[in-house]
């Protein structure tokens, strides 16, 4: 019979299609499992990124292919937004694939939202770690990243900005 | 969650109202894919373009579990008078001044729209409310700058320009807050407040920034707000945007993509 450790490690080798090496798991936008183990069935709810990201109907499909692989007679997979996904929920391991990828990833912050100073703060460069780094644009060339300019090594580097 | 049936128009107006304003916007601010001043602008609007599509569509699922049809259809195969969009998203891009200072007005208006709604006793639109509220943050961050930017610390031209751009955008961004035949239903259910705390709120949180960027706000009592959008009466612009936008799906309506 499928258990939900079962269900949670198929959901950890689903990836986000924009950036490698970064789980579905690592990410927190799985929100909820509820598995019915006798009937074979189960619910995946997942918070997607921002309410526009263009991966979230891949990740829905993604998911379901890849728990029909497990003796399931039904997969279902729903979006919500309760709770609200945050940078807060990027796992540790998910920071680490982003500085590898070159993406200085966001800082954790305290209190319901982010506050604004956290743009303008010193985010260090992923490239060779100075923090004489300078907001080029808060708009990058996906919805969760940020451009920065890194005046230490001169160049341009992204980051997963915080929401 | 349980509705009362009385409330469903005025729900269902309500956020086919701010649906309609998230799409017709987020096709204008697209319209400057490949065209910004510079690269930076051009990746902003049309990555604000791509968060103000993901709302419509949010909004319009809601109407979909509401008993309105699928979101594509809403959005693409409806005509003009069946839009409740309000004036100020229709009009054509115009330069970056005028595109600009609607970016700018119109979004502290859905910010401070969001953050009401936040507290809405509909459940979904609460939920979604909690939810896009980092984004449309980036919004205004985004609009807020620049204004200053351009308003307080460029040329003469730029200031001239935005001072001009205000005044053009100001009466269309009043016609935000275009009352509804629901706003007491709504309030009173604990639906949303109403347009006219929004439009207070509004021009609360205009004011300072419009002082910051030495722009002088048009006087209240001057101005004639740009009312009809939200009752199906639009501007000549909106129809050939709506032609253009659902050219291709009207083609062929069945198509899988």
């Amino acid at each position: 019979m499928v258990t939900v450790e079962d269900i949670w490690q198929k959901l950890s080798t689903v990836y986000d299609p924009e950036i490698p090496g970064l789980s579905i798991t690592d990410m927190g936008i799985v929100a909820d499992v509820q598995l019915d183990a006798t009937a074979g069935e189960v619910v995946v709810k997942i918070t997607p990124t921002f309410v526009g990201c263009p991966a979230t109907a891949l990740i829905c499909s993604e998911i379901e292919q890849r728990l029909l692989q497990l003796p399931l007679r039904r997969v279902q997979v729903e979006v919500t937004y309760d709770p609200p996904w945050t940078t807060n929920r990027l796992s540790e391991k998910a920071r680490e694939v982003l500085r590898r990828f070159g993406i200085a990833p966001p800082p954790v912050y305290e209190g319901p939202e982010f506050p604004l100073e956290l743009l303008q703060a010193k985010v260090p460069c992923p490239y060779c770690g100075g923090t004489d780094t300078v907001l080029q644009s808060p708009f990058g060339p996906t919805l969760c990243r940020a451009i920065y300019y890194c005046n230490t090594c001169r160049q341009a580097f992204e980051h997963f900005k915080p929401v | 969650m349980k509705l009362e049936p009385e409330l469903l128009p005025a729900l269902k107006d309500l956020l086919y109202r701010m649906a309609d304003d998230a799409l017709i916007l987020g096709h204008r601010h697209s319209e400057w894919t490949g065209l910004g001043p510079i690269l930076e602008e051009d990746i902003a609007f049309s990555s604000i373009a791509q968060d103000k599509l993901g709302h419509a569509y949010a909004l319009y699922q809601l109407l979909h579990e509401l008993g309105e049809p699928e979101p594509d259809r809403v959005a693409f195969f409806r005509d003009a008078p069946e839009f409740r969009c309000c004036h100020l998203v229709e009009y054509p891009n115009g330069g970056y001044d005028f595109s600009l200072m609607r970016h700018f007005l119109f979004d502290v208006a859905e910010q401070w729209r969001y953050y009401l709604l936040e507290q809405s006793r509909y459940e979904p639109l609460a939920q979604l409310a909690r939810k896009v509220r980092g984004e449309i943050k980036y919004h205004v961050f985004h609009a807020t700058q620049w204004v200053v930017q351009l308003g307080a610390r460029g040329t003469e031209e730029s200031h001239r320009r935005l001072q001009q751009a205000l005044e053009t955008a100001f009466p269309l961004a009043l016609g935000i807050f275009e009352p509804s035949d629901y706003e007491e239903v709504l309030a009173h259910s604990g639906i949303f407040p109403g347009e006219q705390v929004l439009q207070q709120r509004w021009l609360e949180g205009i004011a300072p920034i419009l002082k910051q960027a030495t722009l002088k706000m048009p006087d209240l009592s001057d101005v004639v707000p740009a009312y009809g959008g939200r009752r199906g009466i639009h501007t000549p612009y909106l129809q050939p945007l709506l032609d253009e936008m659902g050219e291709v799906i009207r083609s062929e309506p069945d198509a899988e993509w």
